[in-house]
């Protein structure tokens, strides 16, 4: 009747677990109590869960990635005070299955659930508002992608308490991951939870590349394209091309599992390095497609703050796009050591070295940016230079792993660790940081605390290199990465400074938290009310923070590069101006989450072989999907009126604030003027 | 682009069925394409396929040597059988090109039938595959027996898969046409299936070369 699920699959016995879960449990029920108390759930319902306004998706994405950074982090300080105590004998507090499950959880949760959403979710929020569009290609789909990641979310989440997550690090290489060596439900949860999740991404990269393609507004050439909407299209062709590498690999890894296939067994004409081909053929580009929009976003913030025009346009394009182009030729540099030959692994080790020149020409574009540009030392900017500064150590790194001889020494040791580290957090976690802060008043139409912006910075760098800093050093020592407990006491001593290095991070991540709630208290002085709080270069600051749900009273005629700020110069803002007429939009539907709630459970009865329950909710996947066909109904006109209205309102508040601020920037006084 | 000249057939301003009552002219600036703007994104998502079939064409031609002691290609595939069955998807996309100039004469019935014809050839090209599938497990060559069994199962049964989904696809579209008649919401989707039928026979000649003709050479 339930498979393989049964009471004892609940781990009564392991204390931290239960605690973990009762903590989680607490939260939720707080959670649900208050949105009951304060009836919010109709609320939520329509104008959130169903929504189709990309804006609200970016948002949605972006709350589930930072709570999902919480629950990943707890799980790295778990790994740092285990590796500072269990030293010559000493066995910690963490034993070997469940310390496997915690690194294995880290890297699939910071990577799928904590970077993607974060990348996803600032792609959501700005590029249509940057190429002057009202919405994406397809609306429902984006909705519907939201949802199936949420649906992997879930997944990996209830692994905590219902079961076991993975054990074997978080590609879940073969034949470890076969069923002969993982009997258990880890690694079906792993599988699951991300093809899932995965399907939703495939659906974002086709959305968006469509979006970018097709839906710029009028003159909008591709090479008047924002950097951001750029590099996250060259991001969205990566997911195209690598997403259904995963998808493949990850059903191979299935069939193996659940029908007895052999594609990567140890007998019966298996073959595991075909496993690991496959699954790093998806993972490299993956590293760009995660660290391309971060590219975007330090662009977009140092032109910003520079008052200039980015350093050398076109050479940024093309750099991302021959790193686009890399992203595919690099694969087997993560396992030099499987024995390819010397020839094979020249020809990767000298392709990945050639990576460096194109992120090279970047880093001295964002240079001369601020050559000579007036630099405001805002904390977007913090972000920005702190990056240029530790990705182009991890970079550096990366080369010294590039040279084959020397990734013979270094391979499984921590200073992969630290390298990955270095360009993930340098890169990927310090942009997202910094687009976070950037476009805040975009989404929510109040700037967010100065202060303890700053404060997270300080704390995230300082943190970064007193955490793996030691790991560097330890690994010329012969440290190798996973290690549960380790026999020489000579290493304790950087282990623990590492350990106080995750706790200075944990203090910048508290920062952030701290910087929400005194920013939503002091929303009334931090309220963007120009709808450009930094005086911008591109269309999303010509809108109103927040922006309307139609994104656009008129869509905008561009005639430059850094369409806003031509705008500016020539005092032109039609975008708001009347008369006004109906706008065509989108209409809200269910079919999205309930797809991705049948898809959950879908995924809950095949890690659990419930084959009744699996059929079932497939049939509501189906079904569900066919009722969306069979609806016409799905879109509607916003009448004139509710467009003036909206854009009335916008321009009294204008004039108000131009009463209060006489040296406002130019904007102000046209749009107060006018109105 | 070929996507360009599909997308252009399918929108007529006459179908623009939830236009009615508005100032058609006055949207025109931003009014983007629908129609084509879905046969486009489907075509890109079809490039997303062939990868999972491009994958699963380089796992065949890794694991073709493991055989681990059990059949080889040339040992279980029935060259005519398949020849027989390849024709009949053949014809099915020949049929389903009769059936998009068909919609494109806006001749209903026409349309219809044809998507019946394709029907039942794709059934009949499924309904071999599952047989041919059941002869090989029965004589104990099933997708466990070897690396080499487990990736020709998944790369023509991914394939069968696909097809099957296909036939799924068309009665729905059927059960549409039925109820709704041809319009700016059926249009595309006839054309999407139209891409996705002709897409499957590409991969399957690609099947049939690489798989059938030169493992029956070897």
């Amino acid at each position: 009747m339930f498979g393989k699920l049964n009471w004892e699959s609940i781990p009564y016995h392991e204390p931290i677990i239960m605690s973990v879960v009762a903590v989680m449990a607490v939260i939720i029920a707080g959670l649900v109590g208050w949105i009951t108390y304060s009836k919010s759930w109709g609320y939520l319902w329509k104008e959130w869960i169903t929504s189709v306004d990309h804006k609200k998706l970016g948002i949605m994405y972006f709350l589930v990635a930072l709570v999902m950074l919480i629950r990943g982090f707890a799980d790295a300080i778990m790994m740092r005070s285990q590796q500072a105590i269990a030293v010559g004998g000493a066995e910690g507090y963490l034993p070997p299955e469940h310390y496997d499950q915690i690194f294995t959880a880290h890297g699939v949760i910071m990577i799928f659930f904590v970077a993607m959403p974060m990348v996803i979710g600032l792609m959501n929020l700005v590029v249509p508002l940057q190429i002057g569009a009202r919405d994406v290609a397809y609306p429902f789909l984006n909705n519907l992608s939201f949802w199936l990641f949420a649906a992997g979310v879930i997944l990996v989440n209830v692994s905590l308490f219902v079961g076991e997550f993975a054990k074997t690090g978080w590609l879940a290489y073969a034949p470890l991951s076969g069923i002969d060596y993982s009997p258990g439900v880890g690694v079906d949860y792993w599988i699951w939870a991300l093809q899932i999740s995965g399907i939703g991404t495939t659906l974002t990269g086709i959305n968006f590349f469509v979006t970018i393609l097709k839906m710029r507004t009028k003159g909008m050439t591709l090479f008047r394209m924002p950097i951001f909407t750029w590099t996250s299209f060259c991001a969205n062709i990566l997911i195209i091309a690598s997403f259904p590498i995963l998808t493949a690999t990850i059903a191979m890894l299935t069939l193996d599992r659940y029908l007895g296939m052999n594609f990567f067994t140890n007998d019966l004409g298996g073959n595991q390095m075909m496993y690991v081909n496959l699954i790093w053929a998806w993972g490299h580009p993956e590293v760009y497609i995660l660290i391309l929009p971060a590219f975007g976003v330090f662009s977009e913030v140092i032109s910003t703050f520079s008052k200039k025009r980015l350093f050398g346009y076109h050479t940024m394009v093309w750099a991302t796009m021959a790193i686009s182009f890399l992203a595919f030729v690099v694969w087997l540099h993560h396992f030099f050591t499987m024995g390819a030959g010397a020839n094979v692994n020249a020809f990767f080790g000298i392709m990945t070295m050639i990576i460096a020149i194109p992120t090279g020409v970047k880093i001295f574009n964002w240079l001369f940016t601020m050559y000579r540009g007036r630099l405001e030392f805002t904390s977007p900017v913090l972000w920005t230079l702190g990056f240029i500064i530790t990705f182009t150590l991890g970079g550096m790194t990366g080369v010294m792993l590039a040279v084959p001889a020397a990734n013979f020494v270094l391979h499984n040791s921590l200073f992969v660790i630290a390298h990955f580290h270095n360009v993930i957090i340098g890169g990927v976690v310090f942009g997202m940081l910094a687009g976070l802060t950037f476009w805040f008043p975009k989404a929510f139409g109040f700037k967010l605390d100065e202060t303890w912006g700053k404060r997270s910075f300080w704390c995230w760098i300082i943190g970064f290199f007193v955490t793996f800093t030691p790991l560097y050093i330890l690994s010329f020592y012969g440290a190798v990465r996973r290690m549960q407990s380790y026999a020489n006491p000579e290493w304790q001593p950087l282990m623990i400074v590492s350990l106080i290095g995750a706790l200075i991070i944990l203090m910048g991540i508290a920062c952030t938290v701290i910087q929400f709630v005194v920013s939503y208290r002091n929303r009334e002085q931090l309220r963007d009310v120009t709808g450009d709080p930094w005086d911008g270069r591109t269309l999303e600051w010509s809108t109103s923070s927040p922006a309307p749900f139609y994104n656009f009273a008129h869509l905008p005629n561009v005639k430059a590069i850094d369409a806003f700020w031509e705008m500016k110069q020539a005092g032109e803002f039609e975008t708001s101006r009347p008369p006004y007429q109906d706008i065509h939009m989108p209409k809200n539907t269910a079919a999205g989450p309930i797809i991705s709630l049948f898809a959950t459970i879908l995924g809950f009865a095949l890690v659990w072989h419930i084959w009744w329950l699996a059929i079932v909710s497939a049939l509501g996947v189906f079904v569900s999907f066919l009722a969306r066909i069979f609806n016409d109904d799905v879109d509607y006109y916003v009448p004139a009126a509710e467009v003036e209205l909206i854009e009335r309102a916008h321009h009294e508040r204008l004039a108000e604030a131009s009463k209060h601020d006489a040296h406002g920037n130019g904007r102000i006084g046209t749009m107060g003027g006018q109105s | 682009m070929a996507t360009d000249t599909l997308g252009n057939q399918i929108v007529q301003p006459s179908e623009h069925g939830h236009d009615q009552g508005h100032d058609v002219q006055a949207h025109q600036h931003d009014h983007h394409d629908a129609g084509g703007m879905k046969v486009f994104g489907f075509w890109v998502y079809l490039m997303s396929d062939l990868i999972i079939f491009g994958t699963l064409f380089a796992t065949y031609a890794v694991l073709i040597k493991g055989t681990a002691g059990g059949p080889t290609p040339s040992e279980i595939f029935n060259l005519p059988f398949i020849l027989v069955g390849t024709m009949l998807l053949l014809f099915s996309s020949f049929t389903y090109g009769m059936a998009v100039l068909a919609m494109n004469d806006n001749r209903l019935g026409q349309l219809k039938a044809w998507l019946w014809v394709t029907f039942v050839l794709g059934a009949g090209f499924v309904g071999m595959e599952v047989y041919e599938f059941r002869e090989l497990i029965h004589e104990g060559f099933g997708p466990e027996r070897s690396g080499f069994l487990s990736a020709f199962f998944t790369l023509v049964g991914t394939h069968g898969l696909h097809v099957t989904f296909g036939l799924i696809w068309m009665l729905v579209m059927l059960v549409q046409l039925q109820t709704k008649g041809l319009n700016a919401i059926t249009r595309p989707r006839i054309m999407c299936l139209s891409l996705f039928w002709h897409f499957l026979d590409i991969v399957w000649i690609c099947v049939f070369t690489f798989v059938y003709l030169m493992g029956a050479m070897a």
